[in-house]
């Protein structure tokens, strides 16, 4: 019965070899399908936005009502902005980048979950949901660069500005992405097996917007905390990172007088590598976990 | 219940033996092998999540811990299929046609044995399932044809075909929500077949629309038939597999019972003659 495995070879090599369904190769096959994920971020934007008038005007509308709740309450009320020139900007700057990472982290967790209709009849690297996911959560973010870099000219960045602020920005981006998405990917498969991932998450993003110093100055921080816990702190990736944005939008603005935490870009670079590393791992658990995703949907 | 149970899995629904054995085997073409399942086992654990309460109230209560037994979905089914073969997969409800499926399509995976598949393989193992409801019909088509693998330029191509034979021309730019379910189906199967895979695996889907869509339907299959791609159809109706398949599995409660001629294969699953 198995005579002709071998045979008319020749006929149809158009058809490739014998290879085992529903192998890939996880994050990097997401490349070859990248016309797939355009598609997919523009539905679920479709979906997000479904019977909206205002539609995109929104990802405008929640940061800017964010961002003046806390200017009014923590700058004005409890007056952080009499301490240090053009708080508005120091604030605005590290929030984007916890709004960021916050949304990353949350709709990535959801994000098998929520296309288990696909996950369950038709193969695909699943890899596939976690990284639309988050392209979702940059078109979002872009706007928001946008107003933060106008504001930034206005007040004269460009006076201020050289290459080491630039390095620090796509840095500080690179770093918030990676380790958003490592994070998202892996509560993504775990919340396949128990839906608490999606609640444990949620409570980090209440959490988010005050570990890092975002309203407050890291100096702050350093009077309470040992040196090590200090480092510690400096290098979480999104600490690391909303520093990398205040130095490469909001410092520029400034006179540069004001003391930086030392050695910004060197924490920035470790916690750049911390957040790769964490990426590999979510990825080798994610493909662990792969195979029983249908079955648990 | 329990007792139901357990009958039922030490006594498969009976099928005759001596019918069994009396089924001939049909000879396979001379193509490559398309799809290689080899000694497959597929097994799911029976209760699936426990939460913190569940264990709270079982340690309370000294209750002894669930059963997580393991079910056996699919048992050792082993048999190839070669290019250019129609093979209909047969069986009762619950007996592992659509498991097996998924396992072919890499949606799941198995558990022992292993399986190899070769070309492009294309799952209809539900109509519409990578829909979104929030889009129209053409956006549909792009999203589908490409989560079937097709490329810009395939879709671009195939776009008037695909369009014409879902005869849904008036309603390409109205959201699939507002679909009435033969639209949807007619849209979902009609980007399937033209997404041009060399295996087809079909999954209960082809009793979708009207009779003349029906019919069209049935014409698109036995085109694919004589371009030489091969089908694993899974239908209800004994008339679509008798139309279709030259050859016919049998699955009994995961097992594989038969192998062979489409007209015996479901005399002996209905216990009566079947004819084409
Ligand atoms: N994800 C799953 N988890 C647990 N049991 C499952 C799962 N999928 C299928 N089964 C069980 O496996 C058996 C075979 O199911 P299925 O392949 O859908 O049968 P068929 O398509 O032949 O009707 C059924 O008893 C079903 O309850
Ligand atoms: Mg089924």
């Amino acid at each position: 019965m198995n005579g002709s495995k071998k045979q008319k070879s020749t006929e149809d090599d158009s058809l490739g070899d014998l290879t085992t369904p529903g192998q890939s190769k996880g994050l990097l096959s997401v490349f070859h399908y990248r016309y797939l994920l355009s598609l997919i971020v523009q539905k679920d934007l479709r979906v997000r936005y479904r019977g909206s008038y205002l539609g995109m005007i929104w990802t405008y509308i929640k940061p800017l009502t964010q961002f003046f709740v806390y200017y009014v309450v923590m700058g004005i009320f409890l007056g952080l902005s009499k301490r240090g020139e053009n708080y508005a900007l120091y604030l605005f700057s590290g929030m984007i980048v916890v709004n960021y990472f916050t949304e990353t982290f949350r709709v990535c967790t959801r994000s098998i979950r929520s296309n288990r209709g696909l996950v369950k009849k038709i193969y695909l690297p699943r890899e596939l949901f976690p990284v639309s996911s988050q392209r979702v959560a940059m078109v979002h973010f872009w706007p928001q660069v946008a107003i933060l870099f106008l504001f930034c000219v206005i007040n004269g960045w460009f006076y201020g500005v050289n290459w080491r602020h630039i390095v620090a920005i796509v840095l500080g981006f690179a770093t918030v992405s990676v380790f958003g998405l490592a994070l998202g990917i892996l509560f993504g498969a775990l919340n396949v097996f128990y839906q608490d991932a999606e609640n444990f998450v949620d409570v980090i993003n209440m959490l988010s917007p005050w570990l890092s110093p975002i309203m407050y100055k890291a100096s702050v921080v350093s009077a309470h905390l040992p040196d090590w816990l200090m480092h510690i702190y400096l290098l979480y990736p999104v600490t690391a990172s909303a520093e990398l944005f205040h130095y490469g939008f909001w410092y520029p603005t400034t006179d540069q007088t004001e003391a930086l935490s030392s050695h910004l870009l060197l924490n920035g670079g470790i916690g750049f590598g911390i957040a790769c590393v964490l990426l590999f791992i979510a990825e080798a658990v994610f493909k662990r976990l792969d195979g029983r995703f249908a079955q648990e949907l | 219940m329990a007792e139901k149970a357990k009958n039922s899995t030490k006594a498969p629904k009976s099928y005759s033996a001596e019918k069994l054995a009396a089924i001939e085997s049909v000879e396979q073409p001379d193509t490559p092998v398309m799809v290689n399942v080899d000694h497959v086992t597929k097994q799911f654990r029976l209760k699936k999540t426990i939460s913190l309460k569940d264990e709270f109230v079982r340690f309370l209560l000294r209750r002894p811990v669930p059963d997580r037994g393991m079910f056996t979905a699919l048992d050792n089914v082993n048999f190839t299929i070669n290019k250019g073969e129609s093979v209909g997969l047969v069986g009762l409800n619950g007996s592992g046609k659509s498991t097996l499926l998924k396992c072919i399509s890499g949606v799941q995976k198995v558990d022992g044995g292993h399986i190899e598949t070769r070309g492009h393989v294309a799952g209809l193992l539900e109509v519409g399932a990578g829909f979104s409801n929030d889009l129209t019909g053409r956006e549909n088509v792009y999203l589908n044809g490409a989560i079937l693998g097709m490329t810009k330029e395939q879709i671009d191509n195939a776009f008037d075909d695909i369009v014409k034979f879902s005869e849904i021309e008036k309603f390409l730019d109205t959201e699939v929500r507002f679909y009435s379910s033969g639209m949807y189906m007619r849209l979902a199967f009609s980007v399937a077949v033209h997404s041009n895979p060399d295996v087809f695996l079909v999954d209960e889907v082809l009793a979708v629309g009207d009779e003349p869509f029906r019919r069209k339907c049935a014409k698109k299959i036995h085109e694919l038939k004589e371009q030489g791609k091969t089908l694993v159809i899974v239908s209800h109706s004994t008339d679509q597999v008798l139309q279709f398949c030259d050859r016919a599995i049998l699955l009994s409660h995961g097992k594989m019972m038969a192998d062979g001629n489409t007209e015996q294969v479901l005399s002996v699953m209905l216990g009566r003659e079947v004819k084409k």
